[in-house]
């Protein structure tokens, strides 16, 4: 039942902080605050009171597991369950959650009820993903979160460069993304009426899909079902054109949804459905995986370059950084996909804190176009000082969380495919190149303008700590966040080992 | 012979009938525009709640219909629409200059017509009720006749469709022609071996002129302009009640005889389907007026449903039941918001989109109601429209139509863009004049109360669909 709450606060919440607008500004800022906090709290508690040791035998290996009939003609039920990697991931949809709150609370001066409204259901809409075990259910919470994220952008965005509006930004957004679900609806769909076929049985649960016994190339093109939906998301090039404009024209707590969690819920689809949905057709697939993550680490970390606004060029390197993430799903090792979990916290942290960062230049300057900054570090105080230290943890420096989750991906995946890794290494350089230019071009160099600005208030400096403080904790002591995930990267480094065997027995045969 | 027991199946149908009778009685003795409104309701009402009387006969059918449970359910959605157009009528009429009661005599007729139509079982069944629905619809559109539009939508609709009768006629000549029946258990009969070209030729023809009041594309240039021409109320009916009537008759065709379940008509049916939902998606990108992109956004639907003509199976038939409901209620929220904000009448219907922006902030729960309909037709989760959308899809993934698929998913993926483009119209910021806004109090009147339990419904359809399932699936059984 707790999971269903987990849930059901957001929404609620969100509804809460709609009709609070008659009760002044003020109401539905502290309403989601506290909502957000709320959920964050639920999670905390959940981790600290959970076990997660091994499942041993038939023991199951979810902490908590919530069911209830639905549409029983489709043997569709209302089932939620929660594991290590569901649990860090809401923890974090909590904590982000928050922070957009926080970061929008002067941002944000008009119809200030309903923006909240659109922020908790985004944030209800993630969580629900994240709990769902019915893949009819799952699809409609992948679904869902795009509408509130649709008016975030369409009504609370910044209009970027002419032929660039918000409104042209958010349609592609939600196109992009229901599209490409739709895609996976019907593979999942094939796979339902598969499994009907086979046992008279209708079931949309994960685990009795699991079992199904798909013929070969169906089972191929309902992988790339799930794939596709899941990389349009990631995103990955080349279907990452909706990405850039969606940052650059959201409001910046709609770019900390998108880059904090939204973008993490790919990774989590294929870690939960993809893979042990298909192994061995994920197996077949790493190859070229594989590939489009080296091609999206390097387009997006060169594209990254040469970016005239603050917030694109970040968007840009999460297209980079979620290039490692891929491949370390595909690599099949335990190691490689523990670091793709860590490295999924750490860019929430430092992507986050970057566009609040940037945020709060916009509400100072009024402008996020790199062209008319320059030489802020003498005219800010603090900030600049905070922008350099998540620049620092962005590309990679040891000590930060992003360290030690691309250094495993990469130590995980070498010994199965060592070309990779050492073409995905050039991208930690081009990282590096990228961030500095951030920083040359942002704080350094001549002063664009003279007069003083203003440095951070309390708000920004809670946010800003907090984060610093969560980036620099995870980069020394992962293991906690290890030990939380480590049955399920085992599960699925397991399942493509079982698929590699399996394919050679094929190929004995 | 008539029974007794006919007489209770035809029940609905004949309190209709009287309805429209005592209407115009009514109308003779003294005008009365709230009470004319009323008796109409109250007709339909009763002929809703007569209609379960129906179904445990269903054994002894009256000639020349077949009263099964499609009938009934197609009949009760027939029904709740009529009901609907008529309360929201009374809402726009209030304004009309001229006689205003005998649109209900009208929309009485036509009601009368698609209860007949969705039971026929005979081709001269088939034919007069079809007429039966489709002339009141001419002096409906043609209503407000002194505006241009509305008198060129009723005649535009008049010609198109004596051609698409000329074309249905044709096509019922030829197939009796070949088999000499013109009932459906003897056409189904006389040819069990493969169809000849006439057989075929006399299908398709049929096909034809029922695709035209389905307007599938390239049959549906009249639509855009009658939508746009004909008075809201007309329009509604127009969209819900005659739609639905002539698709049911369709698929009571193609499931009854065998000519139009063979490949060759199955492959034009397929290529009419992907044209239709293409086509319709893609000339409503850049509409400005908001009734003509509901008509062609509804074009796009029946391309949608033509999937169930295609596979033409049992699942078909739930598909058809479960997608024409959810279609209804979101076509009536839709077109009920332009028909309450266009109320009373004033010369022309408020169907610009720039009179909707920023509607949320002066009106919050009509556009809200809005933004669910244009959700629903979207097909996004959580509305009743997704659950037709799933059923669509799950329809073709079954019968493998992969093309079918494909087409839905383009489709939807391209009507995202304008239902999107309307939907963020009403948050934008308002411009400094309007021209059009509804009555303060339009929520607690009964079209606006109306219009909120429509779009509840869809809510609660989206949410929770179990009980429309099995009530579709019951029906369907029978």
């Amino acid at each position: 039942m707790i999971l269903l709450w987990l849930i059901l606060i957001p929404f609620l919440g969100g509804i809460l902080c709609w009709q609070a607008d008659r009760w002044g500004e003020q109401a539905p800022r502290w309403i989601a605050l506290a909502t957000m906090l709320f959920v964050l709290v639920i999670a905390l508690w959940l981790w600290v009171t959970g076990d997660f040791a091994f499942p041993t035998g038939a023991q199951n290996q979810w902490l908590l597991e919530w069911r209830a009939d639905w549409i029983p003609r489709f043997g569709i039920q209302v089932h939620l369950a929660i594991d290590g990697l569901s649990l860090i991931l809401i923890a974090l949809t909590g904590f982000l959650g928050a922070l957009a709150v926080l970061c929008s609370w002067h941002e944000i001066a008009h119809r200030i009820g309903f923006f909240h409204l659109n922020l908790l259901w985004i944030l209800g809409g993630v969580v629900g993903v994240f709990l769902a075990l019915d893949l009819f259910l799952f699809f409609l919470f992948w679904e869902m979160m795009l509408v509130p994220m649709y008016f975030l952008i369409a009504l609370w965005g910044h209009s970027g460069s002419p032929g660039q509006t918000r409104i042209r930004a958010a349609t592609r957004f939600f196109i992009y993304t229901q599209a490409s679900g739709l895609l996976m609806l019907v593979a999942i769909l094939a796979l339902v009426f598969i499994h009907f076929g086979n046992t008279g049985q209708w079931s949309f649960s994960y685990e009795v899909l699991r079992q199904t016994d798909v013929p070969e190339p169906m089972a191929y093109w309902l992988m790339l079902g799930f794939f596709v939906a899941f990389a349009v998301k990631l995103p990955v090039v080349p279907f990452h054109g909706w990405l850039p404009g969606a940052h650059a024209q959201a409001p910046t707590a709609g770019s900390v949804d998108l880059a904090g969690i939204l973008l993490k819920t790919a990774a989590y689809g294929m870690l939960r459905f993809a893979l042990p949905l298909f192994p061995e057709q994920s197996a077949a697939f790493a190859p070229v995986a594989m590939t489009l993550g080296l091609v999206s680490i390097i387009y997006g970390a060169v594209l990254a370059c040469g970016q005239q606004d603050i917030k694109r060029l970040i968007a840009y390197t999460s297209i980079s950084h979620m290039g490692f993430v891929l491949i370390a799903i595909y690599s099949g090792s335990e190691l490689a996909i523990q670091g793709a979990i860590v490295l999924m916290v750490a860019h929430a942290f430092s992507s986050a804190a970057l566009f609040i960062l940037s945020g709060q230049l916009y509400e100072r300057i009024h402008t996020r176009d790199m062209r008319f900054m320059g030489g802020l570090w003498g005219r800010i105080p603090v900030l600049p000082g905070f922008t350099l230290c998540f620049v620092a943890a962005s590309l990679g420096m040891p000590a930060t969380a992003n360290f030690v989750g691309e250094f495993m991906i990469l130590f995980g995946t070498f010994p199965s495919a060592p070309v990779v890794v050492v073409i995905a290494s050039v991208g930690l350089v081009l990282a590096a190149i990228y961030s500095l230019i951030l920083m040359q071009r942002v704080h350094f160099g001549p002063a664009f303008q003279e007069h003083q600005l203003a440095g951070p208030d309390v708000r920004e400096y809670v946010m800003m700590l907090t984060l610093l403080a969560l980036v620099i904790l995870v980069g020394l002591y992962p293991q906690p966040l290890l030990d939380t995930t480590a049955s399920l990267s085992q599960a699925v480094a397991g399942l493509f080992a079982e698929g590699g065997v399996a394919e050679m027995a094929r190929e004995v045969h | 012979m008539l029974t007794t027991a006919h007489l209770v199946i035809l029940l609905p149908l004949i309190l209709v009938g009287s309805t429209a009778v005592i209407a115009m009685l009514g109308i003779a003795w003294q005008r009365h525009h709230a009470v004319t409104a009323l008796i109409s309701a109250a007709g339909l009402v009763a002929a809703l709640l007569a209609l379960p009387l129906t179904i445990p006969a269903e054994s002894s059918s009256p000639p020349l219909m077949q009263v099964d449970g499609l009938a009934v359910m197609a009949g009760t959605l027939v029904l709740v629409s009529a009901l609907v157009t008529v309360i929201l009528s009374h809402h726009y009429l209030t304004g009309y200059i001229g006689p205003r009661e005998e649109f209900y005599l009208l929309i009485l007729c036509a009601t009368a017509g698609g209860l007949a139509l969705v039971a026929s079982d005979h081709l001269a069944m088939l034919f007069i009720s079809l007429e039966l629905l489709s002339m009141p619809l001419y002096g409906m559109l043609a209503y407000s006749f002194r505006a241009e539009r509305s008198l060129e939508a009723g005649i535009k609709y008049l010609l198109l469709s004596a051609a698409a009768t000329a074309f249905l006629l044709f096509g019922m000549a030829l197939i009796y022609a070949r088999t000499g029946a013109l009932d459906l258990a003897g056409i189904a009969g006389a040819l069990v071996d493969a169809p000849d070209a006439w057989m075929l030729a006399g299908a398709a023809l049929m096909v034809v002129g029922l695709g035209f009041k389905l307007s599938v594309v390239p049959f549906h240039l009249w639509t855009p302009d009658v939508y746009q021409g004909g008075p809201a109320p007309a329009t509604i009916f127009l969209a819900t009640v005659s739609k639905l009537a002539v698709f049911v008759v369709l698929l009571r065709l193609v499931m009854a005889a065998p000519v139009f379940n063979s490949q060759w008509l199955q492959g034009l049916v397929t290529v009419l389907a992907l044209l239709t939902m293409l086509a319709g998606n893609l000339l409503a990108l850049f509409q400005a007026n908001l009734k003509r992109l509901l008509g062609y956004s509804s074009i796009a639907h029946f391309g949608y449903l033509l999937v169930a003509i295609v596979a033409g199976n049992a699942l078909a038939m739930e598909t058809t039941g479960v997608y024409l409901v959810t279609y209804l209620v979101t076509t009536l929220a839709a077109f009920g918001v332009v028909t309450l904000v266009s109320s009373p009448f004033g010369g022309e219907d408020a169907d610009g989109l720039p009179l909707y922006r920023g509607l949320f902030w002066r009106r919050p729960y009509l556009a809200a109601v809005m933004t669910i309909s244009f959700l629903s037709l979207a097909g996004i989760p959580l509305t009743a429209g997704f659950i037709g959308k799933f059923y669509v899809i799950a329809l073709g993934v079954a019968d493998a139509r992969w093309w079918l698929v494909g087409g839905v998913i383009a489709g939807s993926a391209i009507g995202l863009y304008y239902y999107l483009r309307v939907m963020v119209t009403l948050y934008l910021p308002e411009p400094g004049m309007r021209r059009r806004d509804v009555p303060n109090d339009w929520g607690s009147r009964l079209g606006g109360m109306t219009l909120i339990a429509l779009a509840v419904i869809i809510l609660v359809l989206g949410i929770y669909p179990t009980p429309m399932i099995g009530w579709v699936q019951h029906l369907a059984g029978n």
